[in-house]
């Protein structure tokens, strides 16, 4: 359980960060460390150089704007809680947050390292999947913007370069009248989800439109559901729509069988948590 | 001056706890020495295979490593561990090597030892060590004693270790008369003890002396003095076992393991001190894990309920070797299966068997949680049957008051069996229900509520203490009037200093500030000590405290009889513990010995003190996702007598959220090919302070124990005994729609719903 050797470097700036991964190609950026280091205390991965975050200024805004909100990469789960703006600014992460891990995770864990992890139990990275999140890196060839659909592309897999740092995950403007909800199943709170469900869809002439379903922890991709949403689209959000949606959901997903649970389980919590999620986001007074 | 009793029975605060809390505790990884070693441990990585080839030139090689020690280096004698309890000669061939030498047995057997100037470069040297291994087909279940199964264990042509059986009354006869039979299934999962602090130590070879010191001794370090010294042959007094702070024990800490012996090697050979320090991961597969059992029972019942009889057959997976406590949680199985009640005829068969998974030993109430999961379901089972409530099934079968001394079943080959020695069993179960509300709760059985199927388990249990055969303690009052008690007894985190203070100031008749310390377990502090396991340390080491009070006192006494000229009876010891008087004689203890006085006391006793409780608990099921929430949770018990109660309490509660934990979250999972997939404590869950908030303890006193001069009965265990049974129970009450019954545990969401699946869809999966 102790960390390999590598060397380590804290630069002041992004230009510096850039430089020392180009220049190492087997260096791997730090955030917050509450995945990364348990992974080289388990010797899973031996880097030659950990290039430290912690000193880059800049990255650590949460800033509301008519473009929607900006998490900067080195805002912490701690910071998403204590900003009360989010709660009406966007209502789903700031309730999907609550499920991350446990408290000292919670004071140190980064949306950057988070969304660079690609956990597919995650919850931001499944946030990010189910508003249609843009995500912004930055490398030695300038900045890009990646839609979050194309940047996770497998598990703990995603379209970043090694040279290329996060440097902000955008979510689009949340309109105060949506419906949503975020559904979590997990062993114990804080343990990874066995299955997740993060919704929301905006009523139009009194059905349900825009509808976005994700999934996280059931599936080897973090997804929106387009079975499922399609069901939805253009639907009262009814008991039977909830559960042909729901049904659906179930039915698109490709679940594993682990040792906490059978692939028919997962899939029968999908679809317990779409429905629940449909129901909570049906009733919620607004 | 203070009365007789000031202290015991009041809430005391935990001595302890200023030092632990202030952050002054001194664990073992808080220990440096002078040029201090760091070993890590090359453990084998396959399950079941013999070693082909062994290199460590890269290992060797690495800057900073100083040895890298294999099994050659052990020589052709390779020390074996003992079985400490209960052994059978057929045992003896199963036992653990010190390390690997031609075949491995499970993931997690030592290999090799590095020993480096840091624990980093050692961990680094460890994965530069290449073990070939040619793998064998690995035995993970009670397949491995089908006819051509693999053998772990050649020479024995079998992989059944041993047997036992627990026998009272005639079993044959009760099955012939009984108007009801009923057998089942059951299942207890394998986990383990889990403490908060891994294993670790510290040798120190003493080169001119010939002494060898063993700090991170826990438990049992006069046990392990005795084994590592015949291993390293040296004699007894040429070795100390130093208990050190400990952040947990429950039974699995302290035994002797491997590391016990390999780290002292090292050593020895490199002249300087070694440390190890036990990471995660190498506890959850190198420490000792327990309970996984299967047993085929059957019971046999009058109409009325009546129990006539418990048979059966169990087996249990031992893992790849006997460690030192292999047998006692099959012991405890087979001898408490009829639990608190009136069972006359008994007979159970119990199967040892070797497997290539870690080996397994005692963990809190060893043997006592499976076997009380078994009959408490039984129970209400039959009780279901036979169309009698179960709490009625209950009240019936208890054992009376003018039935104890109730004598055990024997358990063979070892004979003897041991009686109940007090109590009233059925007053903690009315006091349980009454605490509960039964009455009223029941109406909510089977009823669905906002999504939730809301149900009630029950369970009662006995709990064995006091493991003899003695302890010892001493005491030493200064010239300032201050008192040092020394035992032989360990502490692993229960307070012990505590409830010791409270004895011996109580015996005392002193102030409890005038104890300046109590001092425990380690070998360097008195002359025999038996250690802590088995609810033993306060019955035990608390009763030999009395009996060394009162030499202290009379050693007093006998010296201010030479010096007043008259006998020890006129004496008086009087001003708490500070002066003695005579007639109109008096002088202060300090003016009779400038040297202070000491005493010794022994206490002796080979049987054993039985608490005993009842505990019932209100649950939701989730049907949709097999959420288990434990909406309340009341324990009872009667523990003779209540020593402090925060202490108890503490005790209680915790192990009843450790039997949750097993029941709910926890659980050893290993693939067919014998690798552990729970490695670490993300995949193997274990309770939180956050999660089960709402437990309820009352303990009694109604029935002090006549086996002590205290009247205490060991109580660290009980609390954790019917955990599983209860919370079965539960589930099977709330989901009696489904007529799911819950007959193996963990009850982890994956199989509560899959068994409702199950129910939905007869003949389906």
């Amino acid at each position: 359980m102790k960390l390999p050797a590598f060397d380590y470097a804290a630069p002041q700036t992004l230009a510096e960060a850039i430089e020392l991964l180009v220049a190492n190609e087997d260096a791997l950026p730090l955030s917050g460390g509450q995945s990364l280091i348990p992974i080289l205390a388990f010797r899973l991965a031996a880097p030659s150089l950990l290039v430290d975050l912690r000193r880059i200024p800049g990255l650590d805004t949460i800033t509301l704007s008519e473009r929607g909100i900006g998490l900067g990469a080195r805002v912490r789960w701690c910071d998403i809680e204590a900003d009360q703006r989010l709660a009406t600014a966007h209502p789903l992460l700031a309730d999907a947050v609550t499920y991350i891990a446990h408290y000292p995770i919670r004071s140190r864990g980064t949306v950057g390292g988070s969304i660079a992890h690609a956990d597919t139990a995650a919850e931001l990275p499944g946030i990010a999947v189910t508003c249609d999140a843009e995500i912004t890196a930055v490398g030695r060839n300038g900045a890009r913007t990646i839609a979050a659909k194309d940047f996770f592309t497998g598990p703990m897999m995603t379209s970043l370069a090694h040279d290329e740092l996060v440097t902000e995950l955008r979510l689009p403007p949340w309109p105060a009248a949506r419906c949503w909800a975020f559904e979590e199943f997990a062993r114990q709170h804080g343990a990874f989800a066995l299955a997740g469900i993060a919704l929301y869809y905006d009523v139009r002439d009194g059905v349900a439109a825009n509808v976005h379903i994700g999934v996280i922890g059931a599936s080897a991709q973090l997804q929106r559901i387009a079975e499922a949403e399609a069901v939805l689209n253009g639907r009262a959000v009814d008991d039977a729509a909830i559960l042909q949606t729901a049904q659906a959901a179930a039915a698109a997903i490709d679940p594993a069988d682990d040792i906490d649970a059978p692939a028919a389980y997962r899939r029968a919590l999908v679809e317990t948590l779409t429905a629940r999620a449909l129901k909570r986001a049906a009733s919620r007074p607004r | 001056m203070t009365r007789r009793d000031s202290y015991i029975g009041t809430p005391v605060e935990r001595i302890e706890d200023l030092r632990f809390l202030r952050g002054r505790g001194q664990y073992i990884d808080d220990l440096n020495r002078n040029g201090l070693l760091h070993a890590a441990v090359v453990r084998s990585a396959v399950a079941h295979g013999r070693i082909r080839s062994l290199d460590t030139a890269a290992a060797l090689a690495l800057p900073g490593v100083r040895a890298v020690i294999t099994a050659v280096d052990l020589g052709d004698n390779m020390p074996t561990i003992a079985v400490r309890s209960e052994s059978q000669p057929s045992l003896d061939r199963v036992v653990q090597p010190v390390m690997a030498r031609d075949k491995v047995r499970y993931v997690g057997e030592p290999v090799a030892l590095i020993v480096a100037v840091s624990a980093a470069i050692a961990e680094d040297a460890a994965n530069l060590v290449t073990v070939e291994i040619d793998a064998l087909p690995a035995v993970t279940d009670r397949r491995g004693l089908d006819a051509d199964a693999v053998l772990l264990f050649e020479e024995c042509g079998s992989n059944q270790a041993a047997t036992l059986s627990a026998v009272r009354g005639d079993i044959e006869r009760a099955f012939k008369e009984a108007e009801y039979t009923r057998r089942e299934t059951f299942q207890v999962h394998r986990h383990a003890a889990v403490p908060m602090e891994t294993r670790g130590l510290i040798a120190e070879w003493d080169a001119a002396r010939g002494r060898m010191t063993l700090t991170g001794a826990a438990k049992v370090p006069f046990f392990v003095r005795t084994a590592l010294a015949k291993m390293l042959g040296l004699p007894e007094h040429a070795v100390d076992a130093v208990e050190t702070d400990i952040g947990g024990g429950f039974g699995a800490r302290g035994e002797f393991f491997p590391e016990d012996f390999l780290i002292p090697f090292a050593a020895r050979r490199l002249n300087s001190p070694v440390k190890w320090i036990e990471d995660r991961r190498e506890h959850l597969m190198a420490t000792t894990h327990a309970r996984e059992v299967e047993c085929e029972l059957e019971i046999a019942c009058r109409r009325d309920g009546s129990i006539l009889g418990l048979r059966g057959r169990a087996w249990t997976n031992l893992g790849a070797y006997a460690r030192p406590n292999a047998v006692t949680p099959s012991r405890n199985l087979a001898q408490l299966l009829p639990g608190p009640y009136r069972v006359p005829h008994v007979h159970i068969d119990v199967a040892l068997y070797v497997s290539n998974k870690t080996p397994v030993g005692t963990y809190r109430a060893p043997g006592r949680f499976e076997t009380d999961f078994c009959r408490e379901r039984m129970i209400d089972l039959a009780a279901a049957d036979l169309g009698i409530d179960r709490v009625d099934m209950r009240r019936k079968n208890l054992l009376t008051s003018a039935e104890i001394p109730y004598a055990l079943p024997t358990v063979l080959p070892y004979g003897g069996s041991g009686e109940f020695d007090s109590g009233e069993y059925v007053v903690t179960l009315e006091r349980c229900l009454g605490e509960f509300d039964w009455k009223t709760k029941v109406a909510l059985e089977g009823r669905l509520i906002d999504g939730r199927y809301h149900g009630l388990g029950l369970g009662c249990y006995v709990e064995g203490g006091s493991a003899g055969p003695r302890e010892n303690a001493r005491m030493a009052l200064d010239a300032q009037g201050m008192v040092t008690v020394t035992v032989g007894a360990s502490a692993v985190g229960q307070g012990l200093e505590t409830v010791f203070a409270q004895i011996a100031a109580d015996a005392l008749e002193i102030p409890i500030d005038h104890i300046a310390a109590v001092h425990h377990g380690s070998t360097t502090g008195i002359h025999e000590g038996f250690g802590s396991f088995g609810s033993r340390a306060s019955v035990m080491g608390g009763s030999a405290i009395l009996v060394a009070a009162e030499n202290l006192k009379t050693t007093i006494r006998a010296a201010a009889a030479r010096r007043f000229n008259c006998t020890a009876d006129e004496v008086e010891v009087v001003d708490g513990l500070r002066a003695v008087i005579a007639g109109q004689q008096r002088m202060t203890l300090a003016a009779l010995s400038a040297d202070g006085f000491d005493a010794a006391g022994t206490f002796s006793n080979s049987k054993r003190t039985y608490s005993y409780g009842a505990h019932a608990a209100h649950i939701t099921v989730d049907a949709q996702t097999g959420q288990i929430d434990i909406l309340e949770y009341v324990a009872v018990e009667d523990v003779g007598r209540i020593l402090n109660p925060n202490t108890l309490h503490g005790q209680t509660v915790g192990a009843i959220v450790q039997g949750l934990g097993g029941t709910l979250l926890e659980g050893m999972v290993y693939d067919d090919e014998g690798q552990l997939q729970t490695g670490s404590l993300a995949a193997y869950l274990i309770p939180c302070a956050v999660d089960f908030p709402r437990i309820r303890s009352i303990a009694l006193e109604q029935y002090p124990s006549p086996l002590n001069p205290l009247g205490v009965k060991g109580a660290g265990e009980g609390g954790i005994i019917p955990v599983g049974g209860v919370i079965a129970n539960a589930v099977a009450s709330a989901l009696v729609s489904f007529g799911v019954q819950p007959n193996a545990l963990p009850l982890s969401p994956a199989r509560v719903w899959q068994m409702i699946q199950n129910a939905r869809s007869p003949g389906v999966a």
